[in-house]
């Protein structure tokens, strides 16, 4: 029974993910009055990419070639480690909060390596980019888990969510203010505005999209497949650990259902948080972004010392 | 009384190995091959006597006590401390014996090789006599010799002027750091009677608050410039490039330790109530080196140089765990502050490796390019695939990646910083945000300096001709550094059992003797905190990355269309020939986090434009641009202490008129003086 | 904001009058569902474009731009635009080739990964158009690399730039121009 929910605990991250990509796809079409791709777009975009032939750079080291396993590897892994719909299934060896961004870090590290690797102009300044925004927004994402960690008196995400005293008067605006500051952060990591557009051809507006313009085939479908788990991840721990309401706290199927449940509409408020600040706010220019993030950094700093 | 012996022969071994580099010097290969294989033995038997101590003694492993002179007691002194110190050293020397073999076959007909081994063995000895030794003259000798032989390491390449500077300021911060610690050893002789660590360690129950202030601060200075805190750090990114490359491992790995070693002994090992606000110093400070070591390495182009401030950061992420120990400690936490020096030492093991671990492969680079400019390198990866592969491996260890074992010390800095987030003071609750935040930054930016490096470095084309004359590193290169990169993700995997390894060492120190240690047993070699609040394991971990990774990668590469073709073309350029010049550089790289953090770097930008026509200023015939890092230090530090002692010496010397009567009258002055002060 | 807001949910979906306008939004639905149905069968429902400018006066790209915008909105049809040729199924080639873009143009056609469909938008693109005979020009892009198909126009018009699309996956999948 168990086994059953870490499997299908395994796959959740990866099958759903392309979902939420093409909902945020979808609400920001939909603002500017267009219909819009289908919101399982993102899925036929990867399995095409899958089964087409590659063209890979004769200046590509096996970093390049390996790069896409490893940061597919690690969203994987991530999504494993955070309480996803069940926070019973305590997760005591990997489920750790600084464990989960070390492990989404080396990911990045290794999408930054294989930007530089081709020698491309665009995949060196977008890897630069890439680094200077995730840098900045380290100290902002651990403080923001560090305000529940506290208040749950651990670091384990699993056991965070079980607490599920987030909800009292007295934790209200720490819990407030962290979660904005987390979402500064959601942002900035997964490359959403105002601090990358994700649907940039543009070279002076791209971040993300400049590292992986060498890709193509399946190495492609994996990294896109690998940022749209982190996105994932991302709007979970969003969604799970600052409001943990409905999760499944008993091994029974209807309080899993009803978590997953719960889990898509969270997911899917934050997608439209998402999708009206990109269709409202114009993209920031770079050397503006770190006063962004260090805003993030002082709110859940301001955050612990109120609790 | 057979571990007093194993341990003079360990030091005999070293002293052999020193006396028989000179002896053989008139031949560079026997010289040669002799130091490296005598330090080689020498650092077996250290660590084979550190593991053995580890494992047949509790606390106390042997005290040896000889008077030669009376305030001079040849006394020496293991304890579990000392034993994990001379484990590290023995180990990181191993390998940089091994490394050192080949490496000085570059000084053939060049230098004496003999003078090489003497200095080299003389400096590990000195290390070992440093964390062994427990009488305060007997210390200060293995220190000078320490400091000495190590000056002589590094103006070793003695034809380039920049290291004889680099010697020179090296030599003169040294004996800075020396003159503050002689004035906390004469501080403790005072009180104490003697020299003796035993002796001084009950006069200092009785000393006031006022010198055991005073002993701190001069301590934490004294100490301070060997580790390499801001702002007594300036000789360290200057003496580790000019040294061989083995000897900046050394240097960069093991001695600057020393310096942290001897903070524990006395913090912790002499003194038995520590007032609060040490640990706050120590914090801040720690919290500085850290965030200002990286952002001083993210300016630099210089192999070794960006090194060397990756030194500083880390002996900052160990003050860390030093810091919030003693804050702990007088906060009367004691388990907490176990767990916090426990982080301390196992960042000073695992920085120890990658450290060396990067430093020798650093050294391989510089061996094939002969230039320590990393604009100069670029596309390495293919020209030296292991050397890259084993550089990878450091830089994603010292980043604080897992699964290696830089992470895992850094969750243990982590998780004693949030537990002093979690205290109710909110002044102390402040300060541990702040260090928190710190050590995010930092090793987010340590991550933005590593891709840079590595990227720079190894990956694209190669941005000179250079690179490409290079070859792959000799056997012994490799084979210490994929021994050294094969421990970094042995210690990350086994990080449950070093937790507990080095909790206990860390309670075997005197503060700690009253307190009841409670270990959390490891549970599939997890490393675990104190109260059990949070629990990481690395082996699982592994395993589990492990597997989804082949899975991944059989499942892509062999399930789905299987049929593909990998065509091997050119990067995509837009049309326009890719030459070296269009690749991000170094400098490029950093150049968003420098502009970012421009009111702390300080940086500043010349034009210099030649024009084609100087009526019409149009058409630019050359343009230099120079960009530099204002050396803050140097202005507002070193040059007004410059100024002070250079006025008061020109003040000094007006008494000095050459006359010979003027002098014999000052001495009958001091003579009368002297009489009365009797 | 609101305001702005509140006033996108209430925009009817048609929001030029159809009367002054030649292009009907039925015969758009209508070409578009027909191309959907044969993206889905040939490219899984995804058809990845890079646009490839070999010297073009800006017109086709404008009208290309067009396919984009919210009255014509290629993408309900699973077409979009990547940014690079390494991302892309299918090169739309605009210009008569200037010299200076001929190496440009084979470059990108060396990056896309096969299979790949090259087509010629615009009269430049096909055989030089207006450019013809230009010292400048080469002609057309068949004189540099293999075109599986023209759309003819100076420039197409949005709308006839679908029809041809459409025309051209039909031909793809009676296996004329390319296997896939």
């Amino acid at each position: 029974m168990t086994m059953f929910f870490w499997a299908l605990q395994l796959i959740f991250v990866p099958l759903v993910s392309p979902f939420f990509i093409g909902v945020v796809r979808k609400i920001k079409a939909k603002l500017q009055n267009r219909q819009g791709a289908s919101i399982f777009q993102v899925y036929r975009d990867l399995w095409k990419m899958m089964r087409k032939d590659e063209v890979i750079s004769s200046d590509a080291s096996w970093v390049f070639r390996q790069a896409p396993f490893i940061i597919f590897a690690v969203t994987i892994i991530s999504g494993l480690s955070i309480p996803i719909f069940a926070s019973f299934l305590v997760n005591s060896l990997t489920g750790d909060l600084l464990m989960v961004v070390y492990t989404l870090a080396l990911g990045t590290f290794f999408l930054a390596l294989a930007g530089m690797d081709t020698g491309s102009a665009f995949g060196g300044f977008g890897s630069s980019r890439e680094m200077t925004i995730s840098a900045l927004a380290e100290g902002g994402f651990i403080l923001s888990f560090f305000v529940v960690a506290l208040i749950a008196g651990t670091t384990n995400l699993f056991t965070i969510v079980e607490t599920n005293i987030f909800l009292t008067a007295k934790f209200f605006l720490p819990i407030t203010l962290a979660f904005i500051g987390f979402f500064i952060v959601l942002l900035a990591e997964t490359g959403r505005f105002p601090f990358d557009n994700p649907a940039t051809h543009l070279e002076l507006t791209m971040v993300h999209e400049a590292m992986i313009l060498e890709y193509s085939g399946k190495r492609l479908a994996l990294i896109e497949w690998a940022a749209a788990n982190k996105f994932f991840i991302f709007l979970i721990l969003g969604a799970n650990i600052f409001f943990p309401v409905g999760i499944a706290q008993t091994a029974d199927f209807k309080a899993i259902f009803i978590g997953i449940v719960v889990l898509f509409f969270k997911a899917f408020i934050l997608c439209a948080i998402i999708g009206l600040i990109e269709s409202v706010m114009a993209k920031f220019r770079f050397f503006r972004l770190p006063d962004l993030l260090i805003t993030s950094f002082i709110l859940s700093a301001i955050a612990i010392s109120l609790i | 009384m057979t571990i007093e012996i194993n341990f003079f022969i360990l030091i005999a071994l070293y002293v052999c190995g020193a006396v028989g580099a000179l002896l053989f010097r008139k031949n560079d290969q026997i010289a040669n091959w002799w130091s490296g294989i005598m330090a080689i033995i020498g650092s077996l038997w250290g660590i084979v006597f550190a593991i053995n101590s580890f494992l047949h003694y509790s606390k106390n492993i042997f005290t040896y006590d000889y008077s030669v002179f009376p305030l001079l007691n040849l006394s020496f002194h293991i304890d579990q401390l000392s034993a994990f110190f001379i484990f590290i050293i023995s180990l990181i020397a191993l390998f940089c014996s091994i490394y050192g073999i080949d490496y000085a076959k570059h000084f053939y007909k060049k230098y004496d090789l003999g003078v090489l081994g003497f200095f080299y063995h003389l400096f590990i000895a000195g290390m070992l006599l440093v964390v062994s030794a427990t009488n305060g003259l007997l210390f200060l000798i293995a220190w000078e010799i320490m400091a000495v032989a190590s000056y002589f390491l590094v103006v070793y390449d003695r034809e380039n002027k920049n290291n004889i500077d680099a010697g020179f300021l090296y030599l003169i911060m040294t004996h800075v750091g020396t003159a503050f610690i002689v004035l906390a050893f004469l501080i403790m002789y005072v009180f104490a009677g003697s020299f003796d660590f035993t002796a001084i360690k009950a006069g200092l129950v009785l000393m006031p608050d006022f010198f055991k202030n005073t002993i701190f601060v001069l301590a934490l200075i004294g100490f301070g410039t060997k580790a390499g805190i801001i702002p007594v750090h300036i000789w360290l990114p200057s003496a580790h490039p000019a040294a061989p490359s083995h000897i900046s491992a050394l240097m960069s790995g093991v001695m600057i330790k020393t310096g942290i070693y001897m903070m524990i002994r006395i913090f912790f090992d002499m003194f038995s109530s520590i007032p609060l606000w040490w640990g706050i110093v120590v914090l801040i400070v720690g919290a500085t080196s850290a965030l200002l070591g990286v952002l001083y390495a993210l300016t630099e182009h210089d192999l070794k140089r960006l090194l060397a401030y990756h030194s500083i950061e880390n002996i900052g992420i160990i003050l860390l765990g030093l810091g919030s120990s003693l804050i702990f400690y007088s906060l009367g936490n004691l388990t907490l502050a176990i767990f916090s020096l426990a982080a301390a030492l196992f960042h000073i093991l695992n920085h120890a490796v990658f450290k060396a671990l990067l430093f020798l492969s650093a050294g391989s680079v510089i061996s094939q390019t002969h230039t320590r400019n990393i604009e100069k390198y670029g596309g390495l990866i293919k020209y030296m695939p292991l050397t890259a592969f084993f550089f990878l491996i450091g830089s994603v260890a010292i980043s604080g990646l897992p699964p290696f074992n830089g992470f895992f010390s850094e969750w243990m800095t982590f998780q004693s910083l949030l537990q002093g987030i979690a205290s109710t003071d909110i002044f102390i609750k402040l300060i541990f945000v702040l260090a928190a935040g710190s050590l995010a930054l930092t090793g987010g930016l340590a991550l933005v300096c590593f891709v840079k490096v590595f990227g720079a470095t190894f990956l694209a084309r190669p941005r000179s001709e250079i690179v490409k004359q290079a070859k792959e590193s000799s056997i012994l290169f490799s084979l210490s550094m994929g021994a050294l990169a094969t421990i970094c993700l042995i210690f990350g995997i086994a990080s449950g059992y070093f937790g507990i390894l080095l909790t206990k060492i860390s309670a075997s120190l005197n503060i700690f003797q009253n307190a009841t240690l409670f270990f959390n047993e490891s549970i599939n070699g997890s490393l675990i905190t104190p109260n059990g609040s949070a629990t990481v394991s690395a082996p699982l971990w592994f395993i589990v990355f492990a597997l989804i990774l082949i899975l991944v990668i059989f499942w892509v590469k062999f399930l789905i269309n299987k049929n593909q073709i990998i065509k091997i073309g050119a990067t995509w350029d837009c049309g326009i020939n890719l030459n070296e010049r269009m690749e991000i550089t170094a400098t490029g790289f950093s150049r968003s986090i420098v502009t970012i953090f421009s009111h702390i770097l300080r940086p500043s930008i010349q034009h210099e434009v030649e024009y084609n026509d100087s009526e019409m200023r149009f058409l630019h015939k050359s343009k230099i641009v120079r960009l530099e890092i204002h050396d803050v230090y140097q202005t507002y530090f070193y040059q007004p202490i410059h100024k002070l002692i250079s006025i008061l010496s020109s003040k000094a010397k007006s008494i000095q008129s050459g006359n010979i009567n003027i002098y014999i009258l000052y001495i009958l002055i001091t003579l009368i003086f002297i009489l009365f002060l009797l | 904001m609101l305001k702005l807001l509140l006033k996108i949910l209430k925009t009817p979906k048609q929001v030029i009058p159809e009367t002054t306008f030649s292009v009907k939004t039925e015969e758009v639905v209508v070409l578009g569902e027909k191309i959907k149905d044969k993206v889905k069968k040939l490219f899984n429902g995804s058809l990845a474009i890079r646009q490839v400018d070999a010297g073009s006066d800006n017109a086709c790209e404008q009208e290309l731009v067009a396919l984009s915008n919210a009255f014509y909105d290629i993408e309900r049809f699973g077409i979009h635009f990547v940014a690079s040729p390494k991302h892309a199924d299918m090169l739309m080639v605009t210009g008569p080739v200037t010299r200076n873009m001929a190496e440009a143009l084979r470059r990108a056609y060396d990056a896309t990964p096969d299979p790949k469909i090259i087509i010629a938008v615009g009269d430049d693109a096909i055989n030089g158009g207006i450019f013809k005979g230009s010292y400048a020009t080469l002609d057309g892009i068949d004189s540099v690399i293999p075109v599986h198909y023209g759309i003819p126009g100076n420039p197409p018009s949005p709308k006839t730039i679908l029809a041809h699309l459409l025309n051209i996956l039909e031909k793809i999948e009676q296996n004329k121009i390319i296997k896939r």
